[in-house]
C-alpha cells in the first residue's frame, strides 16, 4: 500500500494517475515526479517497491508543496485579500465568484444551492 | 497575462509626483486621485490615498500587504443594496 504525503493510497491505477489523488499534484506534476524520482509512470501503484515509494515521497517533499501545507498557503492568500479589503477579498467574503463571472444566472458553485425567492404578487 | 517585469510597476506620473513630494517633505496628507489604474508601490505605504469610485473619493490607508495591487481594487465601483425584503414586496402591489 503506497502512502504518499499523508493519507493517499489509490491501488490499481497507473502511477502517474494515482499520484494525481494527492492534493496539489495534477497530471503534469505527476509525470514530472515520475521523471524526477526515476520510476516509470506505467507501473501500477500496487507494483511499487517500498524503496520506490520512499524515493517518490522524498522527491515530492523536496519539490512540491502539497496537501495540508498547500491548503494552508492558499487560505493565507485568501485571508490576505479579505483583510486588505481588495475587490477579490470582498467577493470571497460574500461567497460570490471572484474572477468576474456573471452572477445573473449560474455561479452556483460559489453561491450554493438555489434559494428561490417567492415572486412578487401583482395585485392589480 | 501579467505585465512584463522589465517595465516595472505602472503608476500614473501625477500620482507618483505627489507621493514622492510628500515623502521628501515627510508629511502625511490625503491625496485625492482618479488614478485607479495605478499600482500600489512601497513608497505609498503609510499614506492615505483617496481613490475615486465614480462618485466620491474613498480614503484608503495603504498597508504593506497591499503592495502590488491596483488602487482601484480598494474602492468598489458598485454599491449593492440588497434585494426584496418584506417591506419592498408589500409596496409593489
Amino acid at each position: 500500500m503506497a502512502r504518499i504525503a499523508g493519507v493517499d493510497l489509490p491501488r490499481d491505477k497507473r502511477l502517474d494517475i494515482g499520484l494525481t489523488y494527492v492534493y496539489g499534484i495534477g497530471p503534469a506534476k505527476a509525470l514530472e515526479t515520475c521523471g524526477g524520482s526515476g520510476v516509470s509512470p506505467m507501473t501500477r501503484v500496487r507494483d511499487l517497491t517500498d524503496e520506490e515509494v520512499v524515493r517518490i515521497r522524498d522527491w515530492i517533499g523536496n519539490n512540491y508543496n502539497v496537501e495540508g501545507d498547500l491548503r494552508r498557503e492558499v487560505n493565507q492568500h485568501i485571508q490576505r485579500k479579505v483583510q486588505i479589503g481588495s475587490y477579490q477579498g470582498l467577493r470571497h467574503r460574500r461567497g460570490l465568484p471572484v474572477h468576474g463571472q456573471r452572477t445573473h444566472t449560474n455561479a452556483r458553485t460559489r453561491k450554493g444551492p438555489k434559494k428561490t425567492v417567492s415572486g412578487k404578487k401583482k395585485t392589480r | 497575462m501579467p505585465r512584463s517585469t522589465k517595465k516595472g510597476p505602472f503608476v500614473d506620473d501625477h500620482l507618483l509626483l505627489k507621493v514622492d513630494a510628500m515623502n521628501s517633505r515627510n508629511e502625511k496628507r490625503v491625496i485625492k486621485t482618479w488614478s485607479r489604474r495605478s499600482t500600489v508601490i512601497p513608497e505609498m505605504v503609510g499614506h492615505t490615498i483617496a481613490v475615486h469610485d465614480g462618485r466620491r473619493h474613498v480614503p484608503v490607508y495603504i498597508t504593506e500587504s497591499m503592495v502590488g495591487h491596483k488602487l482601484g481594487e480598494f474602492a468598489a465601483t458598485r454599491a449593492f443594496r440588497t434585494h426584496g425584503g418584506a417591506e419592498r414586496t408589500t409596496r409593489v402591489r
